[in-house]
């Protein structure tokens, strides 16, 4: 029997001992007519060597495409060690570390993990990781709603600049809790949003606003100005940051004169393959004003008996299985063996590691750029400063020229024409320090027969 | 010691960056960072060695048994891993065209049909990525349901007493009130109670069953019928699906929508605190207001839903489609199980635990429920070992450890006192259970005989018992440097 190690004696032995005659005997309290038939859309078993052939087959209906496309989800190198070590049966077969003296690898991890996001955030604090970049926007709003005691209007700022489905997710979480998410449009010249168009939408009380950095479109937001004329207004920022682009970027710790009160996004980058979409992991990290609101596990350093260091899940007064409906938020489980991974892939890189492949990516997205927009019919949309991504205008339908793409292996980029229709055939451009300059060459050649 | 405590101002891992640090200086100094952050410099194989060697200070599934209550720490089969890993499905972008995604969206659409088939639901969405938010799914839809009648006035979630804490924590999140149904001591709802509280402001009833005292609950179709003919949903945690898989379906027992753990009942590793799924299943009449996104088959080929298929939809759960890794490599196990391996997982879970509590029983142990047969977990109460030895369950589960066992869930149900939620999964063979009941039985003499011995434990793991009132009074929760030493 696959995975029960049982014989035939031993189930004989066991029975007698409960003193049931056989197992069905164990279900005689379910009522016998709600008991199910034999299931009919679940196949027979497989062994292991009929379920690796059907795997690999499946796999391999995924052409190996060469991708310059991002939009939340980036191809970076990974060192072979981080992986090897992460899947250690040690970390990836543990539970959530509630006993902490059996549970010490895990959560000393944690604790240097948090270390290293408030690093590289410039903030006070990291909890141990949200769901995603778009599930740890949306709770950081929950958090800035509870932590704003001086505003009463449960209002929202939010450009259009943010990543679309990052705006949806927060929408869709936060929207039984009676927060109005106000959306602010950006600059069609420069594709960043303004100090005034933030003004404009402004009104009497705001509690918070989110600026991502660099925001959906590559472009660098004005972060400096939009944070200090917050904060003279009683009005909390939310920073959304690739953690990568950090590496060279300034912390949103450093905004303005004071800092960002919140900074969250996707780990992504940082060690978790694209892997279809997930997992992932977010951060979420914040002032020390505000700890006390924020969501999810948080380890702490402390003393054992014999004074000796150790490590505990701390400040659980504010989760569900203590605080029950008034917990700071419902999650339970987080992202743990993803923030294994991206605490390993931190170490091995390093500061200046991170430094190099942010670099890179950002000089392989301009050389891009540049070949790309040279092309016959492709436009730069925005004269603005970006990191690792652009917007390109198209003279042809942005689908049909990604179809076309695809068709020669290359992932050319995200259609934008459904969540900005107002770029017209616009697509969102992307190269990692993965790409070389012969793909980059490649991608431009390929792009000029399909506008030709 | 720390990673930090290794680094050494200019070591790196030189191979594992691009050789030259490009140029970025078309971006104005005004955007740079200042201040290089402070990352710990090391080499690899120092990154290596720590992280093993950190590694080795974990209990897990793959060293230890791991009764862990409500937790179900099965075996995770390290097919699923390898396969879920191939380069095929690590390398794909979530926005790649789906006419290149064919493989994968074949899993997931497989999945979803296999996960509606063993639990009885008309329809499953993979989006959610844990049980938290398969919850917040759940009751989100439940709140668009009605709101989609014109049914305006339902504000309240009904929760038993013994619920997760999750169950509370999800309807406040959506905006509802909570009203606490209390339980019976024979582990079933008190169903005289429910009567009184459902009425026109009743949304739904969030129920777990078996139940968190690992019972079946028997009156399921009686509270069906209740909370229905006041107009509200029920709602199946499936925290405990690992008791009934394949045996009894939470939609033949009339659950209108459920989440189901793929981190727990089907064998995703739980990764020292996830990253786990949280698929939602429902009925019929919920089928508008899935999340998104979902995978539909036309004719052969599979493709997203998105919201212009469902525009009710309660939204997205995430930037993309959820845990897909985690999706896949529970896709693996269930079709290495197979339909006749399904109802084996139930089978022998529940004779695993009824073979224990039995154990227990005989070993002198007070079941908090003892005249009825255990589902996949049972609950020990040391109630009187506490009154009489002032040795508490915290510190039989101190002790434990010592013995090489992790410790089952305690505190919870927090209806129990003084209580150990022992689940021990289809997995564990008889000679670990019998291994652990030993374990009780010896720490229960230690306790007659020396209790300090007990209440000192543990003694043989890297640390001592950790001051957790520390811990939150003198708030150290980053490493800040040498001098915070």
């Amino acid at each position: 029997m696959p995975f029960i190690p049982h014989t035939e004696q031993e189930i004989a032995e066991m029975l007698q001992a409960i003193g049931a005659d056989d197992i069905s005997a164990l279900f005689e309290e379910i009522p016998s007519h709600l008991l199910a038939n034999e299931l009919t859309g679940v196949p027979e078993g497989m062994t292991e060597m009929e379920i690796s052939r059907l795997m690999h087959a499946r796999a391999a209906q995924h052409p190996q495409s060469v991708c310059f496309l991002g939009a939340g989800a980036y191809e970076h190198h990974i060192p072979a060690a981080v992986w090897e070590i992460t899947t250690r049966g040690e970390y990836y077969s543990a539970y959530t570390p509630y006993q902490a003296e059996a549970s010490q690898g895990t959560l000393q991890l944690v604790y240097e993990f948090q270390s290293m996001m408030t690093a590289l955030t410039g903030m006070d604090v990291s909890n141990a990781s949200m769901y995603d970049g778009a599930t740890a926007l949306a709770e950081a709003v929950l958090m800035a709603v509870r932590g704003n005691r001086k505003s009463k209007s449960r209002k929202i700022l939010m450009p259009t600049t943010v990543h679309p489905t990052y705006r949806k997710t927060t929408r869709t979480i936060v929207q039984g809790q009676h927060i109005e998410l106000c959306e602010v449009d950006y600059d069609p010249a420069t594709g960043v949003t303004s100090l005034e168009a933030f003004k404009e939408k402004a009104g009497d009380d705001i509690t918070a606003i989110v600026i991502q950095q660099p925001n959906f479109f590559g472009n660098l937001e004005a972060v400096d100005e939009i944070t200090d004329w917050a904060h003279e207004n009683n009005i909390l920022v939310i920073a959304v940051a690739n953690p990568l682009s950090l590496a060279i970027l300034e912390a949103p710790g450093n905004w303005g004169s004071a800092g960002v009160d919140i900074a969250c996004g996707d780990g992504q980058p940082l060690g978790a393959p694209m892997s279809a979409g997930g997992p992932y992991y977010g951060y979420l990290c914040c002032t020390q004003t505000l700890v006390r609101q924020m969501p999810g596990r948080i380890v702490g350093r402390t003393l054992d008996q014999d004074d000796k260091e150790g490590f505990v899940l701390t400040l659980q007064a504010r989760e569900q299985h203590i605080r029950r409906s008034k917990a700071t938020s419902n999650i339970c489980t987080n992202q743990g063996l993803v923030v294994t991974a991206s605490t390993i892939h931190m170490s091995i890189l390093g500061a200046s590691g991170l430094e190099k492949a942010a670099a890179a990516c950002h000089a392989n997205t301009m050389a891009l750029v540049k070949q790309l927009s040279q092309i016959e019919g492709v436009d730069c949309a925005f004269e603005s400063n970006y990191f690792h991504e652009a917007v390109l205008k198209i003279n042809k339908p942005a689908v049909e020229v990604l179809v076309a793409l695809a068709e020669k292996n290359i992932l050319g980029g995200y259609d934008l024409s459904e969540a900005y229709p107002e770029l017209g055939s616009a697509i969102l451009v992307c190269a990692t320090e993965m790409r070389t300059d012969e793909e980059i060459s490649a991608y431009a050649n390929a792009l000029a027969e399909v506008c030709a | 010691m720390l990673i930090f405590e290794h680094s050494k101002t200019g070591r790196n891992g030189a191979p594992q960056s691009p050789k030259q640090k490009a140029n970025v200086d078309d971006i104005p100094a005004s955007f740079l960072r200042k201040d290089r952050a402070a990352l710990p410099e090391v080499s690899e194989m120092q990154a290596v060695r720590h992280y093993t060697q950190l590694s080795q200070k974990n209990f897990s599934i793959d060293t230890h048994f791991y009764p862990l209550g409500s937790c179900t720490m099965k075996y995770n089969p390290r097919a699923c891993n390898t396969l879920a890993m191939l380069p095929g499905f690590l390398s794909r972008h979530p926005m790649a065209p789906e006419a290149q995604s064919q493989g994968f969206l074949a899993c997931m659409y497989e999945l979803q049909s296999m996960l509606s088939d063993v639990t009885g639901m008309a329809a499953f969405s993979l989006a959610p990525m844990a049980g938290a938010q398969g919850e917040f799914a759940g009751v989100a839809m439940i709140e668009a349901y009605h709101k989609s009648r014109g049914d305006d006035g339902r504000k309240e979630i009904l929760v038993p007493s013994a619920a997760h804490g999750t169950n509370p924590a999800t309807a406040t999140m959506c905006g509802f009130s909570v009203r606490e149904i209390p339980t019976l001591d024979n582990g079933d709802v008190d169903l005289e109670a429910l009567k009184v509280a459902v009425g026109p402001e009743t949304a739904g009833l969030m129920l777990t069953n078996p139940s968190t005292l690992g019972v079946f609950e028997r009156q399921i179709e009686t509270i069906a019928k209740v909370v229905h003919e006041a107009g509200g949903l029920l709602y199946y945690d499936g925290a405990n699906l690992n008791a009934i898989l394949g045996k009894i379906r939470p939609g033949d027992m009339g659950f209108d929508v459920i989440h189901s753990n793929l981190h727990k009942t089907f064998s995703t590793p739980h990764g020292g605190g996830g990253p786990g799924a949280g698929a939602v299943g429902v009925a019929e009449r919920l089928k508008p207001f899935l999340p998104l996104p979902v995978v539909t088959k036309e004719g052969e080929n599979y493709r997203w839903l998105t919201e212009k298929d469902l525009p009710q939809s309660i939204g997205r759960l995430s930037a993309f489609m959820g845990n897909a890794g985690v999706l896949l490599r529970a896709y693996i196990y269930m079709r290495m199980l197979g339909r006749e391996g399904m109802v084996r997982v139930a089978e022998f879970a529940t004779l695993n635990a009824n073979y224990m509590m039995a154990e227990a029983k005989r070993r002198g142990f007070e079941l908090a429920i003892p005249d009825r047969r255990a589902s996949h977990e049972f609950i020990i109460t040391l109630k009187n070992e506490a009154r009489d030895l002032h040795v508490t369950a915290m510190d039989f589960a101190k002790r434990l450890l010592d013995l090489g066992y992790h410790a089952p869930t305690t505190y919870f149900p927090l209806l129990v006192p003084e209580c150990l939620l022992i689940e021990p999964t289809e997995t564990e063979a008889k000679e670990a259970l019998d291994g652990f009941m030993d374990a009780m039985q010896q720490i229960r003499e230690e306790a007659e005989a020396d209790p300090d011995l007990v209440k000192g434990a543990p003694y043989t793991l890297p640390v001592k018992r950790l001051d957790e009132v520390r811990a939150a009074r003198q708030l150290d929760l980053a490493w800040k440097g040498n001098e915070v030493e």
